[in-house]
């Protein structure tokens, strides 16, 4: 009996840890916010009046949220893109019998266990106008200097860059973890029957690892979808100037995590409630671009035909 | 492999949940001060947080004041200039982790002496005896807005000066010593037109002067009236000398005057060791940080007089949160920290400029030079700009509007928009602040 009990009632007690703390620092809060988003509610204020979806219209007519939206769809897809093309060929490259191979995995990781403050300022220096060494090098094939933080293009390609920067050895990583899973003789066979290298990755490595490139792209889409960090520094460290969370004077750079920030604690007015509302349109927006992402990568073909 | 995993999770899982608990439980406690006593008994250690936005210069203070008071211990906290200030209003707003002493810089004061109910009131302490020793503007910034609490006692005034490099000027071909290069500039008009003439000459590397930002925030303060008026109304629209600062602003940028380095960024630090620019607005704690930031180019540095009149340009005030678990003994310190004596050190150590008119005529600040700055007698300087300074009345959410312009001055200078087209947006911007 009492061994029953233990086994029907165990396996919960031990999941149950995680539920809890996910009820308290997941759950709740998201609850919480859109609470708050429909309210008139600073930090400030004793009172809060309740305002409806007052905060989502005056939102939706706001053209900074959608340049913030805009930019973070774009330096999305500048990241993102050539991240996980770049990842998949790495990964291609270290799956085969190489010397020194744990040294070159483990280097991979690297960029990722660095702080992500030290690789903006790093790369802030790196892109600069006046004595950076992107422009220093570009000047060889004489292109002018670039004011990177001050383009609306060229701040993107800068974001991106930092971005893939920190994370394509660790999507390789994952992907090589899939790839070491697909059966040797298969590449032998091919190998045998004349196919290319490129062949082989395209006819048999991606069908094979689908499901963790379905994976990969949907954790880097919600990754890419919540950057803050890096605009955030870029904008004080590149000195084009701005407010601390407008990611530069033009918002140009100006992501949706970074807009929620400014609103709800750079600017004096510590605006919950339309902080909140812009949280939960940027939630909504992280769902829809990682479903439609989801049933992009799911046309991949999978199995071997 | 997998049982020794699930061997090992149990306990690394109790551990980072027991870790969580007492962070939590932790939270609560340790704001202010260390000891929960509310009163302290004779002979108890305590110790006081002083948060800081920068370098006050108050290290060898603490030394000292630690001498006379064994039980005092003091601990500094020091955080980027926005950041210290909206962690202040968030700290104050929940109740828990501000310091025992705050600085408070002057384009935030009215923003937290408008909360009165958050801060000690220094009179209780009989602080109130020390408004004979102030300019009675600054000690008017740190009262509550009715008046009757002092909330706030004076650390520095930034009356302003403009500093210049004699060596480019000299490159320039115009003339290097401080007063001609005063007198080449009683206005703003004549400055620029010395800037074109600095940039005609096409000293490699160099502009004239790094960004408009902080020549737009001298010139508004130079004004009888800047961005709010006596009722904490914006006027930013209709105040006809802040058009004026605007339109002069981007005066610099249209004659490709600047150097286009945002103050206090990375890249202006790099323009100090550089030399990327050859004049940069001088309030007088300025000069502690170009001696910090161009540690090389001592003696190439002077300063003149600035165009426009005298101004205020930052300084700051001394607060005690009402959180604070040691009120009493905050209130002492802060008294020490701005007493004439200290003052007077941390001016001549830091560049600080004291808020105590009594010292302005006392031979030891009046006679003070730096040889940083080609022996320049910054005594007298910052004691002529802080006489002759006018007082402006500033709103609660001036730190709000100084963002929207000064994103609009940076949208002209990056070539994004017309001033015109910056100037439409600044006023939508500055609209929406509630």
């Amino acid at each position: 009996m009492r061994h029953t009990l233990d086994m029907r009632v165990s396996p919960y007690a031990y999941v149950a840890p995680f539920f809890l703390l996910f009820c308290a620092f997941g759950l709740f809060p998201l609850v919480y916010t859109a609470w708050v988003s429909l309210h008139e509610w600073t930090l400030l204020s004793d009172t809060q009046e309740f305002v409806g979806l007052g905060n989502y219209s005056t939102l939706l007519a706001d053209e900074y949220f959608w340049n913030a939206t805009f930019n973070t769809l774009s330096i999305g897809v500048l990241s993102t893109v050539p991240q996980l093309a770049l990842a998949i060929w790495l990964a291609h490259l270290l799956n085969r019998r190489l010397r020194f191979q744990t040294l070159f995995r483990i280097s991979l990781l690297l960029p990722n266990v660095t702080s992500v403050v030290a690789v903006v300022v790093i790369f802030s220096q790196l892109f600069g106008r006046d004595f950076g060494l992107i422009n220093w090098m570009l000047s060889w094939f004489g292109v002018g200097h670039i004011d990177w933080a001050a383009g609306t293009a060229t701040s993107h390609v800068a974001l991106s860059v930092m971005i893939m920067w920190r994370w394509t050895g660790y999507n390789a990583l994952i992907f090589l973890a899939a790839m070491q899973a697909v059966p040797r003789e298969l590449y032998e066979a091919a190998t045998l029957d004349g196919a290319s290298n490129l062949t082989q990755l395209r006819r048999i490595t991606i069908p094979m690892i689908r499901p963790t490139i379905i994976f990969v792209v949907i954790v880097s889409t919600i990754g890419a979808m919540q950057i803050i960090a890096e605009p955030m520094l870029f904008g004080q460290s590149s000195g084009g100037g701005g407010g601390i969370a407008t990611g530069g004077p033009d918002r140009q750079f100006q992501t949706l995590a970074l807009f929620v920030y400014e609103q709800g604690f750079a600017n004096s007015t510590f605006d919950f409630g339309y902080a909140s509302a812009a949280s939960w349109l940027m939630f909504v927006a992280v769902v829809v671009v990682a479903g439609i992402n989801f049933l992009i990568t799911r046309r991949v073909k999978g199995g071997l035909v | 492999m997998a049982p020794r995993i699930r061997r090992l999770g149990l306990p690394l899982l109790t551990a980072s949940v027991l870790a969580l608990a007492t962070a939590c439980g932790g939270g609560g406690g340790g704001a202010g001060g260390s000891t929960t006593e509310s009163s302290a008994k004779p002979g108890e250690k305590i110790k006081l947080t002083v948060d800081l936005f920068g370098d006050f210069g108050f290290k060898p203070l603490y030394e000292e004041y630690k001498k006379t008071h064994p039980n005092i211990e003091i601990v500094e906290n020091v955080t980027q200039f926005n950041d210290h200030h909206s962690n202040l209003v968030k700290r104050l707003a929940t109740n828990a982790g501000a310091g025992d002493v705050a600085a408070v810089e002057v384009g935030y004061i009215s923003t937290f002496t408008a909360q009165p109910n958050k801060f000690v009131d220094l009179k209780q302490y009989g602080l109130d005896k020390r408004q004979a020793d102030y300019l009675d503007w600054k000690w008017q910034q740190g009262l509550s807005k009715d008046g009757t609490q002092v909330l706030g006692l004076g650390t520095d005034v930034g009356g302003l000066a403009m500093c210049y490099r004699k060596d480019l000027f000299k490159k320039a071909g115009l003339p290097d010593k401080r007063d001609e290069v005063s007198a080449l500039w009683p206005t703003w008009e004549q400055y620029i037109e010395t800037g074109k003439k600095f940039a005609a000459a096409n000293v490699a590397g160099a502009k004239f002067v790094d960004s408009p930002g902080e020549i737009f925030r001298a010139m508004v303060n130079q004004a009888p009236v800047g961005l709010y008026d006596a009722q904490d109304n914006i006027i930013v629209a209709s105040n006809p000398d802040v058009k004026k600062a605007w339109d002069l602003s981007n005066q610099l940028t249209a004659d490709g005057l600047t150097a286009k380095l945002a103050a206090f960024s990375p890249p202006w630090n790099t323009g100090f060791a550089k030399g990327s620019f050859a004049t940069i607005i001088c309030p007088a704690w300025m000069t502690g940080f170009i001696q910090e930031q161009a540690k090389d180019s001592a003696g190439k540095w002077d300063i003149a007089s600035v165009p426009g009149g005298s101004g205020n340009s930052g300084g700051s005030h001394l607060m005690v949160p009402k959180q604070s678990k040691h009120p009493k003994e905050a209130a002492e310190l802060i008294d020490f920290l701005t007493s004439k004596e200290n003052q007077a050190k941390v001016f001549k150590e830091e560049g600080t400029f004291p808020s105590i008119p009594a010292l302005y005529d006392d031979p030891s600040i009046q006679n003070f030079t730096k040889p940083f700055f080609g022996d320049a007698p910054i005594g007298k300087i910052y004691s002529d700009a802080a006489k002759a300074l006018k007082p402006q009345h500033l709103g609660p959410k001036e730190a709000d509007v100084r963002t929207a312009i000064g994103n609009g001055l940076g949208r002209v200078e990056q070539g994004k928009q017309t001033p015109d087209e910056a100037w439409a947006q600044v006023l939508e911007d500055v609209k929406k602040i509630k």
